[in-house]
């Protein structure tokens, strides 16, 4: 088994708020990253994926055409975006986009479309918020 | 971190994470084995054994581990992990000498040993998360990690 991990990053706004919880609450847990007109990070994208080389190309994928999954399926919708006001999965009511849970939500835009494009499987999601605070899923539970 | 745990907002069925951390510490230290001898020490350890000491910019690499919160998004709060970190790691090694900390008098103060005493440090250190490991950078080109026995 080899593991090949390609990188890309984006740009976007947030900021956290439960909606089920006070102002109060909101800011005592969430601090800085609460304020409601957001914020921004540059942020780094690694997307891992595990296969066996192919004996004929010697790829584990075609690094193009992950490429072009990551742009189309997560890049594409989250670079220069608000996260909170223009991607699905962190509307209100839904997921806080916190690093972990961009960790996720790429995970699941990924999944499909990785494990279709040839042998490999998706491994592992890691999102750099900054170059000291990373988040990382690897599927499941 | 203990290893068996669910908070109440968390709950069994929460997806599971790593949130990971990096930190910065300086220090100096010395590489000698008192078990050995001079010519010992001056062949094991080379420029290291020099016996006033050197020093690096060590970079610690934290990775935890546990379900992601569903009511704050979170696996740990930074804001708690850092307090952590920082009481128990940081301000303890950060512009000292390695060598004249307790938990170095009969260990040396290797990377590796480090690595191992800092993992060590932070096992316990927030009751809802697990720690996954502990990766230390001595320079940007020698790191170790450790993820307990």
């Amino acid at each position: 088994m080899v593991f090949l991990t390609r990188r890309a990053t984006f740009s976007a706004s947030h900021y956290y708020w439960n909606e089920s919880w006070s102002e109060e609450q909101n800011h005592q847990v969430f601090g800085r990253c609460a304020n409601r007109n957001g914020h921004g990070h540059n942020y780094t994208l690694e997307v891992t994926v595990a296969g066996e080389p192919d004996p004929v190309t010697g790829f584990v994928v075609d690094l193009k055409g992950l490429k072009d999954i990551m742009e189309r399926e997560v890049l594409s919708g989250f670079d220069h975006r608000h996260l909170n006001l223009e991607v699905p999965e962190f509307a209100a009511g839904g997921m806080i986009p916190t690093t972990e849970n961009i960790a996720r939500a790429a995970w699941n835009r990924l999944e499909r479309a990785v494990n279709t494009v040839g042998g490999a499987r998706l491994s592992a999601i890691r999102v750099y918020e900054t170059p000291e605070i990373f988040a990382e899923y690897r599927g499941g539970l | 971190m203990s290893p068996a745990h669910s908070t109440e907002t968390a709950g069994l069925n929460a997806a599971k994470a790593y949130f990971g951390r990096r930190y910065m510490l300086s220090a100096s230290h010395r590489l000698h084995a008192d078990s050995l001898s001079d010519e010992e020490n001056r062949i094991a350890y080379g420029k290291c054994n020099n016996p006033h000491g050197h020093g690096h910019n060590y970079t610690i690499e934290v990775l935890t581990r546990g379900p992601i919160d569903p009511a704050t998004g979170m696996v740990v709060n930074l804001v708690d992990l850092d307090r952590e970190v920082k009481a128990r790691v940081i301000h303890r090694f950060d512009h000292t000498n390695l060598n004249s900390d307790p938990l170095f008098a009969n260990r040396v103060p290797t990377t590796e040993n480090l690595c191992r005493t800092v993992y060590d440090l932070l096992a316990d250190a927030l009751p809802a998360i697990e720690l996954e490991y502990v990766r230390v950078e001595e320079t940007e080109n020698n790191f170790f990690q450790y993820s307990g026995n």
